[in-house]
């Protein structure tokens, strides 16, 4: 095989998957909230381009090569439907398509329609609505499929509105769908849109995002924490201890840190999981803990940012900062990066001796209820109107 | 069918590299796309053939939609999205042909909005010339550009002291108002020129009903059982209940809502069932939906037929919450709503109560022949 054989062959493949700088889903890679990619974001970065965006959403961006995908929803009863996709670069819009919701868009005031964050595989961009509505196009907004899954099962719903991120593993995307009265996770063939499997879930109201644990997806709700294989839905393993339906947990290549009686780190196995500690002083309010270096990091309810010693679950030190937060934090280049509901996205730097430091603030004046994404060295950030980018 | 046969037929003719054979055939495999999945990946190869269509078919596949499912009608949205893109780069964007669309009303809704839209967004003058022509229109969306509209032009018309004018601007909204928002802007409008509005007719809610209680509810156990009132409606007959003997009470709302509380009648109790009765004399077997609004679990029988059941507790209440479509039958029609408190006891879980209304789909309330 020649070197131009070869370069042919990579430029064909460099496409189809995911890059170390890719933003992927929720909390980015296996939904760890950390940018692994080489280019860090500054410590002091700026705000380089903003663009307006025709509806409301707390979903968060993705980042797949050079675009930057994000949802929202408009119109009369938030019924239509927005996947936006701009140039990482310049902000440019490439695409917009829109759907009419199939399913009902009802949700408390402070949520919406857009709130589940999408997620990609490299080829493909899946984005799911509360309203169930769930679609598949590939990256130049060609429509692959679609589905609307109140119409597939009726009382999957939530009156205050659903937020649950899918997750895309092995060509299966898994999508939760939890509520109190028709509660299902399902895994979805990524070609076709057509079940896998259907698997009840707790009938209980669950905002929670999966995780990515190896191979196996850790689906978290009230009752606990369940590791499926996203092939079959067979169950892994299981933790029956409960857990938080607001914050998601934080996952590492060794463990997951569950908001479970406080914080509560597991590690699964074959059917079994093994608690390293439990933390019942550490209570993470609406934001997703993370893990950085050693060290975990989670928000509280009343916006104080605590870091615990990964080891043992033991607090080391509180920072009150300027919040309050519905947004998880991201961390890049050893740096934490959280945006608050009045708009102030701050970066702390946790390395110091003592507590942490808020170093730089980047006032963006709008409501901001998500999690920013990471890429290139840049933060993407969305309100109820903007998308930015921080670089 | 004749219209979408119609159009299939008419889309013998189209280009893009169908052939006529395939083009109808494709569009049939789009609006064969059905639950879970089922017809996805036909709908994909001939999505992909649509979706290249030139910007003179796009009225054409607007006009699929026609009778198509909800989920068949995305897969064309996209499509005449991506054919919309390519008409603006090549400024070959029919904007007179989607505005005889959009007037066009024997067209379904998704297609005349998604065409208003586009028009709104490309060619904004004649979707502003269309505007007027909204007020009563068949599609419940389009009317609010209408009504938005004349709402604007009563409140300046208030702001100018010119009462007359003010007035019959909000009259002529309201009448054709099917918005929660813009009806209540509108009756507040009109209340402070001093004008009477009757929102229980305008919305048609059903005020006059039969309640009983309390059935047990303990560990949610009562939303599955069939407690006597599903088995036949008997209005003298008392039942042992929870707590207490259940025995049918009259019960008119005075809420301009038409909010039936059962707190009222039986007190702030939880863990209980209550159903409530009525029935209503349709003029003429019809088309409607009975609108419900709810944040408890509820089941919905008309003429002894369930039409739908959530067991969910306390996660909002909204005005039209559920739609379910129905066919009254002429004459007598009954009407049984279950409706079940679970065991919380915050202070925003004490509510046991439900709002409902016949309309037609529009939201247009039908109201009782008496």
């Amino acid at each position: 095989m020649t070197m131009k054989t070869i370069s042919f062959w990579l430029g064909l493949a460099v496409p189809m998957m995911a890059l170390a700088d890719d933003w992927s889903q929720f909390r980015g890679p296996n939904g760890s909230g950390v940018s692994e990619a080489v280019e860090q974001v500054r410590e002091a970065p700026e705000v380089a381009w903003e663009v307006a965006l025709p509806g409301r959403g707390l979903s968060c961006p993705i980042v797949v090569g050079d675009k930057v995908f994000v949802t929202a929803a408009s119109g009369n009863e938030q019924g239509t439907l927005h996947v936006l996709c701009f140039s990482a670069l310049d902000g440019n819009k490439m695409w917009e398509r829109t759907l009419r919701a199939t399913g009902r868009t009802m949700s408390h005031k402070k949520t919406n329609v857009a709130a589940p964050t999408p997620c990609s595989d490299g080829k493909r961009v899946f984005a799911l609505f509360s309203s169930n509505d769930l679609v598949a196009y590939d990256l130049q907004g060609n429509l692959l499929w679609l589905r609307g899954l109140m119409l597939d099962y009726t009382n999957a719903s939530n009156s205050l509105g659903m937020a649950s991120s899918p997750v895309v593993v092995k060509e299966t995307l898994v999508v939760q769908s939890e509520n109190d009265s028709e509660s299902l996770a399902l895994g979805i063939d990524v070609k076709t849109g057509v079940n896998r499997w259907k698997m009840e879930r707790p009938k209980a109201a669950n905002w929670t995002s999966a995780v990515v644990f190896g191979e196996t997806v850790a689906l978290q709700s009230s009752k606990g924490m369940t590791g499926v294989d996203p092939m079959t839905g067979k169950v892994q393993w299981n933790y029956a201890d409960g857990a938080a339906t607001i914050p998601s947990a934080a996952v590492t290549k060794k463990a997951i840190y569950v908001p479970s009686n406080g914080m509560t780190a597991l590690v699964p196995e074959a059917d079994s999981t093994t608690q390293l500690w439990r933390a019942e002083k550490l209570k993470p309010g609406t934001a997703s803990p993370l893990v950085l270096g050693e060290a975990l990091y989670l928000v509280n309810g009343s916006g104080v940012l605590v870091k615990a010693d990964l080891a043992t679950g033991d607090e080391v030190w509180k920072l009150r900062m300027k919040g309050p937060f519905s947004g998880s934090p991201v961390a890049s280049g050893g740096r934490l990066f959280i945006a608050s509901e009045q708009g102030d996205l701050q970066v702390i730097d946790p390395s110091g001796a003592g507590e942490g430091k808020v170093v730089h603030t980047v006032a963006l004046k709008e409501t901001i209820l998500s999690t920013p994404a990471v890429s290139g060295g840049a933060l993407f950030v969305r309100s109820d109107g903007k998308l930015w980018k921080v670089k | 069918m004749k219209r979408v046969h119609c159009v299939l037929m008419g889309l013998l003719m189209a280009g893009a590299g169908w052939t006529g054979a395939q083009a109808a055939e494709g569009y049939e495999a789009i609006r064969a796309v059905g639950l879970e999945g089922a017809g996805n990946e036909a709908a994909g190869e001939a999505w992909n053939r649509a979706a290249g269509a030139g910007p003179e078919e796009m009225v054409a596949i607007l006009k699929v939609m026609n009778g198509a499912n909800p989920l068949a009608q995305n897969w064309l949205r996209a499509a005449v999205e991506t054919v919309a893109d390519r008409a603006r780069k090549s400024g070959r964007f029919p904007e007179a042909d989607l505005a005889a669309l959009v007037k066009d009303t024997t067209n379904d809704t998704a297609p005349r909005l998604l065409a208003f839209e586009m028009l709104m967004k490309d060619a904004p003058k004649v979707a502003e010339a269309l505007r007027p022509g909204l007020l009563k229109d068949p599609a419940a969306e389009l009317r609010l550009f209408a009504v938005a509209e004349l709402l604007e032009e009563g409140q300046a018309l208030k702001a100018k002291d010119d009462k007359k004018g003010a007035v019959a601007a909000f009259k002529k909204a309201l009448d054709g108002a099917r918005d929660e928002e813009q009806i209540n802007a509108l009756a507040k409008g009109l209340r402070d020129l001093g004008e009477q509005v009757d929102l229980p007719k305008h919305f048609g809610f059903l005020m006059k009903w039969q309640l009983i209680a309390p059935f047990t509810n303990v560990d949610r156990g009562g939303f599955d059982t069939a407690f006597a009132p599903e088995v036949g409606v008997d209005l003298k007959a008392k039942y042992e209940g929870k707590g207490s003997e259940a025995v049918w009470v009259p019960f008119e709302s005075k809420d301009e809502y038409g909010m039936i509380d059962f707190n009222e009648p039986f007190g702030m109790l939880k863990e209980v069932t209550g159903y409530a009765y009525t029935e209503f004399e349709a003029g003429e077997e019809c088309a409607a939906e009975i609108r419900l609004g709810c944040k408890n679990g509820w089941k919905v029988w008309l003429n002894g037929k369930l039409l739908f059941g959530r067991d969910e507790y306390h996660r909002g209440m909204k005005l039209d919450q559920y739609k379910l479509p129905v066919t009254l039958k002429k004459g007598k029609n009954t009407l049984l709503v279950k409706c079940c408190q679970n065991e919380q006891t915050e202070q925003w879980t004490v509510e046991w109560r439900f709002q409902l209304r016949i309309c037609d789909a529009t939201g247009t309330a039908i109201l009782p022949k008496s």
